[in-house]
């Protein structure tokens, strides 16, 4: 089943819902579709046998991707952040390609091999037309996206999605048609992110108004939640605190707000229960989800979000740094290296199956033959079965043959008043096999001992850092991914060339 | 017909069309309104419902043969229902998620 067809039939039962656009003046399901045709058309045309996507949100962006699946070309949104020389390597990976690109960046990347651009502008005038679109026949394709992975650690890895992985997680989580008519959702995550595309499919498939904010400002955010009566939003965790300071400064209570999902990377549980507090009349979902899954693999939803803000039971209120349930229509299992299940409690690495699951790149297969898939991502299940993911397996910290998660201790020094921002992580040690430190964003003049005394407070001694660094900010990529590895170097550079003035002038400067 | 994952058909009787989600374990033949469904615009149109049906196939709606592990997705409603080898298909209650993205 082709990921078009959900909105061939979306368009079908409700062709004059607005469905991408101002609630005056947007897009309806029938045009979508209507453009979506003329799209294909032209790029079933075109030489490239890929359709590539190197731009911001908005309109063209769900023409591209319905018109894309229509003419059976795989469907490629790249990071238009990138340096133009990294995305000239996309480009060339992709090809050969139509390319879809922001007309500033036309210039910048043009004359790559196989790679045919076409201005977004030009991109609209061509589904735009006004002429009765033909229907063509969609010949056999069965990938519907490939997305290359943020890749902070290595070159990016190009995820291969089918249409099979992508419509099975769209039937199996959503109602069709079932959004009501007001409902409206802010969509303000990139396109080249695996949320910015299932937010389309999922949106067009319940019949739910998308709202594009092309580049993310917490004040545009806030700004068009109001203007155009937004009910459902979802943000990675950077962008739910900036939104939470600017309401706090201009005291907006975002009244209309009904949910608000979030995921992407880890969420300080101290922003969750701010967020609760500011919020009250909002549903949380905490989503967690990877590229390689087709999104969402497990939520916690809003009655967990409240059952655990003001529980008595400790071990209840610690669910809100889990990220909930699996999806009902998966398994999942925590697994030991050898690939065993571990004892419920304990840390090992996320496993899942499902239809949903892609697990495959273009390098290839990493989803075993029995449908598992091993993510990569450390985590636990509690005794009612809430996952805690505790990151990428690559940063657990190995110290004396103990694993240590680098949440588990960020989590407890985030509760010091004076801590803005910190990062755990193990280098190189003779001794240990490797050792812990913590970079650390601070506020005030804090002591390393306090630091090591909060943490020795409440876990083993093993955990506690035996060196801290102060930085002014840490290194974010733009979906709000830590980068760890070049926080790691920078912090190998600082340990080489001492400047002990640094620490004292950062600290008084904070 | 060949009810391979995919395979879009129609129902001869009514207007109503799917697409196969999951085929069946074993062969079998898959009706709606009474008859063999055919491949969308193979024009079986000819032949009529016999009679009105309690549960007629709804647009998104999913519908599923335990036995055989059949499951179909209603892509056009129609005034017949889906049966395979005689057995109607019974409504896959979709439980919907909170919106996550």
């Amino acid at each position: 089943m082709h990921t078009h067809l959900l909105l061939e039939m979306a368009a079908d039962a409700a062709p004059d819902r607005v469905i991408v656009g101002a609630r005056d003046g947007g897009m309806t399901m029938g045009a979508l579709l209507d453009a979506s045709r003329r799209a294909a058309v032209w790029l079933a045309s075109r030489a490239g046998s890929t359709v590539t996507y190197v731009g911001l949100n908005g309109p063209s962006f769900a023409v591209a991707i319905f018109g894309a699946s229509m003419a059976g070309r795989p469907f490629t949104p790249l990071n238009y952040r990138l340096p133009d020389a990294n995305l000239r390597k996309l480009l060339e990976r992709s090809a050969p390609t139509t390319a879809i690109c922001d007309a500033e960046l036309m210039e910048r990347l043009s004359g790559v091999e196989g790679v045919e651009l076409v201005s977004v502008e030009n991109f609209a005038r061509i589904h735009a037309d006004k002429a009765e679109p033909p229907v063509i026949d969609t010949p056999d394709q069965d990938v519907a996206i490939v997305l290359f992975t943020s890749g902070t650690t290595s070159e990016p890895k190009a995820a291969i999605l089918r249409h099979t992985n992508l419509t099975s997680y769209v039937l199996s989580t959503i109602e069709f048609l079932g959004a009501d008519e007001d409902d409206a959702a802010l969509v303000s995550v990139p396109p080249y992110h695996i949320a910015g595309i299932s937010a389309v499919l999922t949106s067009v498939y319940s019949g739910r108004r998308m709202v594009q904010l092309p580049g993310f400002t917490p004040e545009a955010w806030v700004e068009l939640v109001a203007a155009e009566k937004i009910t459902h939003a979802m943000v990675v965790p950077t962008m739910l605190g900036r939104v939470l300071d600017v309401l706090e400064k201009t005291g907006q209570t975002l009244p209309g707000l009904r949910a608000l999902s979030y995921g992407g990377g880890r969420m300080p549980v101290a922003v969750v229960e701010r967020a609760m507090r500011l919020l009250p009349h909002v549903d949380f979902v905490n989503a967690y989800g990877l590229t390689e899954t087709s999104s969402t693999i497990s939520i916690l939803d809003p009655q967990s979000h409240r059952d655990a803000l003001s529980h008595a039971d400790p071990a209840v209120r610690r669910r809100l740094s889990s990220v909930g349930r699996p999806l009902p229509t998966l398994e999942l299992e925590i697994r030991d290296e050898a690939g065993n299940p571990v004892e419920t409690g304990c840390v090992g690495e996320v496993w899942v199956r499902g239809d949903q699951i892609s697990g495959e790149y273009s390098s290839g297969k990493v989803i075993r033959d029995d449908g598992w898939f091993p993510t990569k991502d450390a985590g636990w299940l509690d005794h009612e079965g809430y996952l805690f993911v505790e990151g990428r397996l690559d940063d657990v910290i190995v110290r004396g043959g103990e694993n240590i998660s680098p949440s588990e201790v960020e989590d407890i020094l985030r509760r010091h008043t004076g801590v803005l921002d910190v990062a755990v992580l193990g280098l190189p040690d003779d001794d240990w096999g490797e050792r812990i430190v913590a970079a650390v964003v601070t506020d005030a003049l804090v002591a390393d001992d306090e630091l090591r005394a909060l943490v020795r407070s409440n876990l083993r001694s093993s955990r506690v850092p035996e060196q801290f660094f102060y930085y002014p900010s840490l290194p974010y990529n733009d979906t709000g991914k830590l980068l760890r590895t070049a926080l790691k170097s920078q912090i190998l550079g600082d340990l080489e060339q001492p400047r002990n003035d640094k620490k004292i002038a950062l600290n008084a400067a904070g | 017909m060949n009810l391979a994952a995919g395979t879009k058909l129609a129902s001869a009787v009514c207007s109503a069309q799917g697409i196969i989600i999951r085929p069946p374990s074993e062969s079998g033949v898959l009706t709606c309104g009474g008859e063999p469904v055919t491949a969308p615009g193979a024009g079986g149109g000819a032949a009529q419902l016999s009679a009105p049906v309690d549960a007629p196939a709804l647009i998104g709606k999913r519908y599923v043969d335990e036995t055989v592990g059949l499951e179909v997705l209603c892509i056009k409603g129609g005034k017949g229902a889906f049966a395979f080898e005689g057995r109607p298909l019974t409504l896959k209650e979709a439980k919907p998620l909170p919106a996550s993205d």
